[in-house]
């Protein structure tokens, strides 16, 4: 038998359930957040419109710069203003 | 390890002058352990372990241990000492007054590591996994998803320790904090991925300094890993200690052949992918990724340079490393220049296609001129600040060949920038460095990533030796 030394950082990942899904989103706070990568804005511009045409409270926020994570004021911004949010991740 | 009250000596068969005190000890009645060889006194030591947990240097040693303690110890053979230790006179008629002593084999170099790891407090902490014997130590590493899909070396706690010798630093100090799951990785962590990526101790000492440097924020790693672009962090090391340590500055120098450059390009991606748990296909989405994303590190050549070292010439002087999101090596191809002048326009041109030719302040680059390039320079009295001052000039561009729809090309910069003039490096985003074999009308290029405090910005650090 051999010993070796684990080179991981040994984390163990907290596993979190998720929270129940909204059967509707009528009436409910929907954070849309862009993350500075171009053209994010054009799609989460028609997810407004679409989103506000079934009477949804729109609100947006974006990230300084798409390479970094979202600091955590921001998050925490969402997290108390919104019920849901969705993220538009790419070019 | 307890030890009988009374004389207790420890030998080796091997050494003179234990066979020379032979008959003294027997006189004495002393308990006696030999280290090599089962059959000549009542006790072997074969294994070394009372020797490690005596801290036996020398033999042959002679202790008394009263009530289980040691009360005196004396080394080699000399009259005076044996009697005085024993309170017997009369010792060893006929031997010389004194002989010394020989090295114990637990001080052995050679067994020094595994002594200490199998009897010491070793003070790692690393989880230790036990591997069944019949299971091959590469596969069970690869599948445990420690490698790079190359194969590595076991990393043993013996082998941890020798590494750990490369560094006066304490192995549970925290490096670093590691992207993208701000790990906080200890020294002992990266000498066990040192071990892996086949370091040698006197290489830990850049690991560790390109470790610090690439965690820096400016750095911008998490980002750097998780983009879809081909970047991963490649490795510029200045100072004395790129010559100790054999890095190859020359003939090659982005090539393959140098272990100090292949491996401490290795270990620092290896810290990352299990450290800070940056794996391809997982958090990495790049796209076609890079060649250099196994290892990407070399020594600046500064001998016969026009430029200061990049890294003194960036506020760190002597041994320091400078890392950069490096995407690639580009070719520069001039065998025709004879003037400074003749030779940066042909440098401009290559660098103005970095990313893209329509795209400027993007991306930083990364330009690696060669000795034969490099004498134009010297020769010529440039420096550093003047060659990028003659290529910022070179490449400051018209807007309007650079906006969406110019030249018949949809990328570009947006239509409102038309009619002004736009530089295709930021301030400090282009930065030259001396490298390469004594012969060659070729220099390179490595495209970064994106440039600056949206993106990744190089960073130098000290290596601390």
């Amino acid at each position: 038998m051999r010993t070796v030394l684990d080179p991981t950082g040994e984390r163990r990942t907290a596993e979190r359930e998720l929270l129940p899904r909204p059967a509707s989103l009528r009436g409910r706070t929907v954070g849309l957040l862009d993350i500075s990568k171009p053209r994010g804005d054009v799609f989460l511009d028609r997810l407004e419109e679409l989103l506000t045409a079934d009477g949804v409270v729109v609100r947006r926020y974006q990230k300084p710069t798409f390479t970094r994570t979202a600091p955590v004021d921001l998050r925490h911004e969402i997290a108390e203003q919104c019920e849901v949010v969705i993220e538009a991740l790419a070019d | 390890m307890q030890l009988p009250d009374g004389l207790v000596a420890v030998v080796k068969r091997e050494c003179p002058t234990c066979v020379l005190v032979e008959p003294v000890l027997r006189e004495l009645g002393a308990t006696v352990w030999c280290q090599d060889d089962a059959g000549w006194f009542e006790h072997e030591d074969l294994e070394l372990e009372l020797s490690y947990r005596w801290n036996i240097e020398t033999v042959p040693t002679l202790l008394r241990i009263e009530d289980g303690e040691e009360a005196a110890r004396v080394v080699g053979w000399s009259r005076e000492q044996w009697e005085g230790l024993t309170g017997v006179t009369g010792l060893g008629t006929g031997l010389p007054e004194h002989r010394p002593g020989c090295g114990s084999l637990s001080v052995d170099p050679d067994r020094i590591d595994a002594l200490e790891a199998r009897y010491g407090g070793t003070g790692l902490g690393s989880r230790r996994v036990e591997l069944a014997d019949l299971e091959d130590e590469h596969e069970a590493m690869y599948d445990r998803g420690w490698t790079d899909g190359l194969p590595v070396v076991p990393p043993t706690p013996e082998r941890v320790l020798r590494m750990l010798r490369g560094t006066p630093r304490d192995p549970q100090e925290v490096v670093a904090v590691v992207p993208p799951d701000l790990v906080e990785c200890t020294v002992e962590k990266v000498a066990v991925n040192a071990v892996m990526a086949g370091c040698l101790p006197e290489h830990l000492p850049v690991v560790l300094a390109a470790l610090e440097a690439a965690s820096a924020d400016e750095f911008g790693l998490h980002g750097l890993l998780a983009t879809t672009y081909f970047s991963g962090p490649m490795i510029v090391v200045n100072g004395p200690i790129t010559r100790r340590i054999g890095m190859n500055s020359g003939v090659n120098a982005l090539g393959q052949g140098n272990r100090a450059n292949a491996t401490i390009g290795r270990a620092l991606q290896l810290v990352v992918r299990n450290v800070g748990g940056g794996r391809p296909g997982e958090i990495d989405r790049a796209t076609l990724g890079n060649p250099g994303k196994y290892s990407f590190c070399f020594a600046e050549r500064e001998e016969d340079s026009p430029f200061t070292p990049l890294a003194a010439d960036r506020g760190v002087p002597g041994n320091a490393v400078t890392v950069f999101a490096g995407s690639g090596v580009q070719p520069v191809v001039d065998q025709l220049s004879r003037t400074p002048e003749s030779l940066a326009r042909s440098f401009a041109a290559c660098l103005r296609v970095n990313g893209h030719p329509k795209l400027p302040l993007a991306f930083d680059a990364v330009l690696i001129v060669s000795p034969e390039h490099g004498r134009l320079f010297r020769e010529a009295g440039w420096d550093r600040d003047r060659l990028v001052a003659e290529i910022g000039a070179l490449l400051t561009l018209p807007s309007d060949e650079l906006i969406r729809g110019a030249g018949g090309i949809e990328e570009g910069i947006q239509e409102r920038l038309a009619g002004v003039e736009l530089p295709k490096f930021r301030p400090g985003g282009l930065l030259v460095v001396h490298a390469g074999g004594d012969a060659g009308l070729f220099s390179a290029i490595v495209g970064g990533w994106v440039s600056g405090s949206t993106g990744s910005a190089p960073v130098t650090r000290e290596v601390r030796t």
